[in-house]
């Protein structure tokens, strides 16, 4: 069984301009709207308390918003979080009481109105400096994760190579955080977790396309370089889109089956990883190609192992 | 022979494969919800006492069986969770304060796994349930009081040299000393006089000004936050097992942070005035020449202080601090002669110099014990954090009938609960600079529950599907992939299981999940080249020796990126990222192993250096 079956490798770079311009349209509508929508910055960013509390029966949110207004909570979110058994509260920071005490306060009130006692699910405080300062750690992390990327790929292929493969990044995500600014998802710490996987997931990719234009450049003269784009692009088709699908696969599974603490995580990636796959193709060979990659940048050859067993650790 | 390898090759992966199984084999045992019984300020726990809970239990109808550990401590495992909470209030109430009850999951592994080093991975707390604190050590308060403490031993040491000054003052929002001189020449004796008793301290001479200006150098400030930061992480270390915790964790993080980790705990409110509790102490003498009035008016006789008494009675006190709190070694309340409850305190040797020093010439004055407690007020700081006020308090005066030295008592307390009270501030210590909670995460043992079986259903699924779609799609060729990604599980939690620092977190489960359908990469890369290769009309024995050997380069540049972000997410994550991170790398680097050693060995066990016109791929 085969995906594609292909003996002539497909133009890729015909539609290299209307990708570029699909790209560049799709990153200044993510850009407008962190401006305008901004980031719907979860507890992990903002500080706060959020608690979540489980009920017998399901919950009665109205009931739930008319305790905590009459403890003097009258800026809390209730939601109901997986369950219609499990509610999700959310308290912004205040000044002029103790943040620590808040959760407890919450559930003593809501104890106090229920027959039956809610169970306490999770309680979150986050103060305000945390915040800030994981802000700060993850903006940080995302730019130390590309240079390092960058470094690593400028010096084990080609600088050219190595803008496309960044910028691609950057593009995947810039993207999907677009996704999270459109439909306001919730960006918690795990976001960010899926997001740096996702650098790494996406560079995984661009990797592999890679590695097999700068083969071909060796193994074919007298082609063109577009030539030998699509060629590497063709005869990696049928890997990425594999790969793509069994990781697809299992996030799926993750998505459904994960729970709703796993679901920003599986969602980022789920987006994360079918933008990355489209801009491995495009988006960092495209570049590559647009800055002028030729057969004389990936020569002289770097030692390749022939000697047989020597490859295999 | 192309495509054949050597014995020792299939006995070292097997041997490794093995071993690795043999290391995960404790997560598939249970965990018993159990108790931890420790007994405390040097008691035992003896056969009696294990006898005597056992039969309350079997009375409150629970079933449990125990073991006494190596360290005299009593381990009693339940078969609920219902049972283990019920069991802890019996236990608590028959044995009292002198004991500690601990909640505890006990891992029922084998003793002959327990022999060879091999324990289930450590779970992070959102998936065992328990509290999380992340608190701020306040290191100005540390480096003010320091600086108090440089201006008193500039007076004392001057007025040992008989160098006259005007003044000498500490000025916390500058972070100086400001000593202030009559004479040009006394500033200059001055320097010299200090400098020589300490070369490290840097001045700033000003003698138009006739000051001296004193300040800490970059390294002791460096020193004060780390001692600072290395004596509350003690301090709590002590009060956390007071509270009863198994296997708690306290642990610095950057430069004045302590995460604290207490798996079990439930109750916060009570975690938190244990750890929010900063005391601290000073012992100063009663100034009963000076106007208590004129002082409330504000005119506080120099060298003097006013402070208050716990019920609201003013009290001038020495500016002189005859000792404070972190001398104090132990702390115990007990009663006198007369059965009144008194607080007995044990100094360390300098602390007893000094105080035997300072009482000296004062035994028939009041001493007062002035109490100091740092609490969250009103005002918000630049960084967003409440400022930390400073509460002081007299909370008990006496009279010193006697030279004090190493032993003495603090008596007049009115009630034992309030004597027990201050006893344990004290034997925790006394906090040389505040902190404060800024992160709490909490999760209750239900839902820690929920995500483990969450976690557990997702890999299997996620499995499942990934083994199905490489069986039907590359046939024969599938299955050695699947093989191998079993492996690479057990090598997972193998690993995960043997290295100590690896947590099991909720976020780390997906980690898993993800690598699964990720670790399959290096198999379909190699798979599709010697498709490739065959395609090209290569035989087929090349096809399998080019195949992987080709595809090596491509599968070790883009791992080595993989693990490159995930040494970037292990830097800067904290707990759940951190597992993510750790569970990311490890997975990256033995599906590396798995995909390129592993399913080499076994494909060419079966079709190696046979001649074949084709391959089931």
């Amino acid at each position: 069984m085969q995906v594609f079956n292909l003996s002539q490798p497909l133009n890729f770079m015909r539609l290299k301009w209307p990708a570029v311009m699909l790209s560049i349209l799709l990153l200044i509508g993510s850009l407008a709207s962190f401006f305008i929508n901004g980031i719907n910055w979860g507890l992990d960013f903002t500080g706060g308390t959020v608690i979540e509390a489980g009920f017998s029966q399901p919950a009665d949110l109205a009931a739930v918003r008319q305790t905590l207004n009459s403890a003097g909570y009258d800026d809390a979110v209730v939601q109901l979080f997986g369950t219609s058994r499990d509610v999700m509260i959310r308290i912004p920071l205040r000044a002029e009481i103790t943040q620590a005490v808040v959760g407890d306060t919450v559930l003593q009130a809501l104890n106090a109105q229920q027959a039956e006692p809610v169970t306490m699910r999770r309680i979150e405080f986050v103060g305000p400096s945390v915040g800030e300062e994981l802000k700060q750690d993850g903006g940080l992390a995302m730019l130390t994760a590309l240079v390092g990327i960058l470094l690593y790929v400028a010096l084990r292929f080609e600088w050219r190579l190595s803008v496309g493969a960044v910028v691609a990044l950057a593009h995947d995500v810039i993207l999907t955080l677009g996704l999270f600014s459109v439909l306001q998802l919730e960006f918690d710490l795990t976001v960010l977790a899926a997001i740096l996987a996702l650098i790494g997931y996406s560079i995984n990719d661009t990797i592999v396309v890679f590695d097999r234009i700068r083969e071909t450049f060796r193994k074919l003269r007298d082609v063109s370089t577009n030539e030998v784009i699509n060629s590497a692009i063709t005869s990696t088709l049928n890997r990425t889109v594999i790969t793509s699908l069994t990781t697809v696969l299992v996030l799926i599974v993750l998505f459904y089956l994960g729970g709703a603490l796993i679901h920003g995580f599986a969602t980022a990636l789920l987006f994360g990883i079918a933008v990355g796959t489209y801009s491995s193709i495009y988006v960092a060979s495209a570049i590559a190609e647009i800055l002028g990659i030729s057969r004389e940048d990936m020569l002289p050859p770097a030692p390749v192992a022939e000697d047989g067993e020597g490859a295999v650790l | 022979m192309l495509n054949k390898n050597p014995l020792w090759r299939y006995i070292l992966v097997s041997g490794m494969l093995l071993l690795a199984l043999l290391y995960a084999l404790p997560n598939l045992y249970p965990q018993d919800p159990a108790l931890n019984i420790s007994a405390t300020r040097g008691g035992v726990i003896t056969a009696q006492t294990q006898l005597a809970l056992e039969q309350h239990f079997t009375a409150a109808g629970i079933a449990s069986t125990s073991d006494m550990l190596s360290n005299g401590q009593l381990l009693v495992r339940f078969n609920s969770t219902e049972d283990q909470l019920q069991a802890r209030d019996i236990a608590t109430t028959q044995l009292g304060d002198d004991y500690i009850t601990a909640l505890n999951l006990a891992a029922a592994t084998p003793a002959w796994l327990t022999a060879i080093g091999a324990s289930p991975m450590k779970l992070g707390l959102d998936l065992r349930g328990g509290v999380h604190f992340l608190l701020a050590v306040d290191i100005k308060a540390a480096l003010d009081k320091n600086l108090n403490d440089m201006a008193q031993t500039f007076r004392a040491n001057l007025r040992e040299d008989n160098i006259r000054y005007r003044s000498i003052e500490a000025e916390p929002a500058t972070g100086q000393v400001l000593l202030q001189f009559r004479t040009a020449e006394e500033v200059t004796k001055a320097e010299a006089a200090l400098k020589q008793r300490d070369r490290a301290l840097i001045f700033n001479a000003n003698v138009e000004a006739l000051s001296l200006q004193f300040s800490f150098s970059e390294q002791q400030i460096k020193d004060i936050r780390d001692y600072a930061l290395e004596q509350n992480i003690s301090i709590i270390r002590n009060r956390v097992n007071d509270i009863g915790v198994a296997e708690p964790l306290v642990q610095r993080q950057g430069s004045d942070r302590i995460v604290v980790q207490l798996p079990g705990v439930q109750d916060t409110a009570q975690a938190k005035e244990i750890l929010g509790a900063t005391a601290s102490l000073e012992f100063r003498l009663v100034d009963t020449e000076g106007d208590i009035s004129a002082a409330i008016d504000g005119r506080t006789p120099p060298g003097s202080e006013l402070f208050y008494s716990r019920d609201g009675q003013p009290l001038l006190l020495e500016k002189r601090i005859m000792l404070t709190g972190d001398h104090i070694s132990g702390a115990m309340s007990g009663y006198d002669d007369y059965s009144r409850p008194q607080v007995n305190i044990k100094l360390d040797t300098k602390g007893g110099v000094m105080l035997s020093a300072a009482s000296k010439d004062a035994v028939g004055r009041r001493m007062a014990s002035v109490f100091t407690e740092y609490k969250p007020g009103t005002e918000i700081a630049a960084d967003g954090n409440r400022v930390l006020v400073k509460q002081q308090e007299v909370i008990n005066d006496a009279t010193i009938t006697t030279r004090l030295g190493r032993d003495f008592a603090i008596t007049g307390i009115n009630t034992s609960a309030e004597a027990q009270n201050l006893a344990t501030l004290l034997r925790a210590g006394a906090l040389i600079a505040p902190v404060q909670i800024i992160e709490e995460r909490t999760i209750g043992p239900s839902l820690g529950q929920e995500n483990i079986e969450l976690g557990l259903t997702a890999i299997g699924w996620g499995m499942a599907a990934v083994l199905v779609f490489m069986a039907l799609y590359y046939k024969a060729f599938g299955l050695v992939a699947n093989v191998a990604l079993l492996g690479n599980l057990v090598l997972i939690v193998g690993v995960m299981s043997l290295i100590p620092g690896a947590t099991l977190t909720l976020p780390g489960m997906a980690g898993i999940v993800l690598t699964v359908g990720m670790a399959v990469d290096a198999n379909v890369l190699i798979f599709e080249r010697i498709r490739e290769e065959l395609a090209e009309g290569k035989s087929v024995q090349q096809a399998i020796h080019l195949g992987y050997d080709r595809a090596f380069a491509t599968i070790a540049d883009s791992n080595i990126t993989t693990l490159l972000v995930a040494l970037v997410l292990f830097g800067v994550g904290t707990g759940p990222v951190k597992g993510f991170a750790v569970t990311l790398a490890i997975g990256i680097l033995t599906s590396i192993f798995t995909a390129v050693v592993g399913t080499r060995l076994v494909v060419n066990a079966i079709w190696g250096g046979r001649r074949l016109q084709s391959l089931p791929v």
